[in-house]
């Protein structure tokens, strides 16, 4: 496990002296970072915003829906459900941008619904496939100390689901930053407003500042969610 | 209703630039997924003979996928613009096989480690050579897993080249970029219902096809 963490940090840290690297070969140093200071802040915040807000509704959805199918009573339709949600898994947030535009229109609504959809699914799919697959054992021996079915599932099926549905919110994280700047496209704002207007007029300096920052934001958001699961896993499970 | 009549019209009118455009979008897919095998099931077997190389392949390929697929184009855009390729099929195809690279290489690597030592022995006991018992032993047992990579693999892509269209490599992302800027649900439905139905479909073939790939003796 450290071992791992230790390789992903060097990645990491790899990843960013490449775009240190590229940056510093495209001949902008603190003076541009200075000129874009304030579209970097602004946008960032902006960003954060379609990404708090979305992955806060999907979270807020994915997480009982997850819970309620793994529940016996509701195995045969879960399976059912469970289908229709892994083929709507393979949909590209690409399509669902574009349906949320058919649907709602242009803004930071279309936008935001886009992102909540795309990322509803994975967490939805973890958090039952990490309920699903806890050995029988386990939940026998809750049982057999007399737990509730509450107990049960607050103290023995969650803690023990807890890395397969942090991949899962991981997954969907990965997808909701990588998403929110083609919300440019449907007039949302995000870290897009550099890339687009960079690639269209041949920009190399607002394309590279837009592309760094998305991807330091969501390398980040993503250690965040892999710290916040190695404080709150039990010690019990490797 | 009348929105379906009008799409249903805009297909009809349209049918060979739609096809073509899905043709173009699964070619592209098909030669970055299909690099990436030829790279990274290779990668993967080699990686299980240098186990300190596992951690560190495995651990870079996870950061990349972390990496929006928008950002890694607008990283590769300045790159290959010094070769003259900036925007077009080059960078969006490099893009999408370094997005293949962590599904195949994983999938080979455990498929191949998951491998029981029982089978193993078992060659060995027989007299099978090291490149016999991958040939005939591991590799027919690890084909349905790295099958199951790689379609997450094309899946991904396929997804990804639909983000592409952007930076100018064709495919069914035009018809909703267009869609977008001239205002045209036609279009806009057209190529998201098209850039869906290939990613569903694609998945199920695959997925009979992993069927018919995975030996006799361990089918479910």
């Amino acid at each position: 496990m450290h071992k791992r963490t230790l390789f992903t940090n060097t990645a990491i840290g790899a990843a960013l002296l490449v775009g240190a690297l590229i940056m510093v070969g495209y001949g902008f140093g603190p003076a541009v970072l200075r000129h874009y200071r304030g579209d970097l802040i602004y946008l960032g915040l902006r960003h954060g915003y379609l990404v708090a807000v979305s992955m806060g509704l999907a979270l807020a959805v994915g997480l009982p829906c997850g819970v309620v199918l793994s529940r016996p009573s509701q195995r045969r339709s879960a399976e059912y459900w469970m289908r229709i949600f892994t083929i709507g898994n393979t949909v590209p947030p690409m399509a669902v941008l574009a349906l949320a535009m058919v649907l709602v229109g242009i803004g930071d609504t279309p936008a935001i619904i886009a992102l909540f959809l795309a990322s509803l699914l994975p967490i939805v799919r973890n958090v039952y496939a990490g309920l699903t697959g806890l050995p029988p054992l386990l939940l026998d021996t809750a049982d057999a100390m007399g737990m509730s079915a509450r107990q049960r599932l607050w103290r023995v099926e969650l803690p023990n689901a807890l890395p397969v549905i942090l991949s899962g919110v991981r997954i969907a994280l990965a997808i909701n930053v990588g998403t929110a700047p083609l919300a440019f496209l449907i007039g949302a704002s995000s870290y897009g407003e550099l890339i687009f207007p960079g690639i269209y007029l041949n920009n190399n300096v607002t394309l590279l500042l837009g592309a760094i920052a998305t991807a330091f934001l969501a390398l980040t958001l993503d250690q965040l969610v892999a710290g916040i699961g190695r404080l709150m896993s039990p010690s019990g499970i490797a | 209703m009348e929105t379906l009549k009008q799409v249903l019209g805009y297909i009809g009118h349209n049918m060979p630039y739609i096809l073509g455009l899905a043709r173009q979008h699964l070619m592209l897919v098909g030669i970055a997924v299909g690099l990436a095998v030829l790279i990274g099931v290779p990668l993967g077997m080699m990686i299980i003979r240098f186990r300190t190389l596992a951690t560190g392949v495995l651990g870079f390929a996870t950061v990349l996928l972390t990496i929006p697929a928008i950002a890694l184009f607008g990283l590769m855009i300045p790159v290959f613009s010094m070769i003259g390729q900036g925007i077009g099929a080059v960078p969006a195809i490099s893009a999408a096989f370094l997005y293949s690279l962590l599904p195949i290489v994983r999938s080979t690597y455990t498929a191949l480690t998951d491998i029981s030592p029982g089978v193993r022995e078992a060659g060995l006991g027989i007299g099978l050579s090291s490149w016999q018992r991958l040939r005939w032993v591991e590799l027919p047992l690890a084909v349905p897993v790295i099958f199951s990579g790689i379609r997450t693999a094309v899946i991904l892509n396929i997804s990804v080249m639909a983000i592409a269209s952007i930076i100018g490599a064709g495919g069914l992302g035009t018809l909703i970029l267009h869609g977008i800027s001239q205002s045209d649900i036609r279009m806009l439905l057209t190529g998201a219902v098209m850039v869906s139905l290939l990613a569903i479909g694609m998945d199920w073939v695959l997925l009979q096809l992993q069927g018919v790939l995975t030996p006799k003796g361990i089918r479910k």
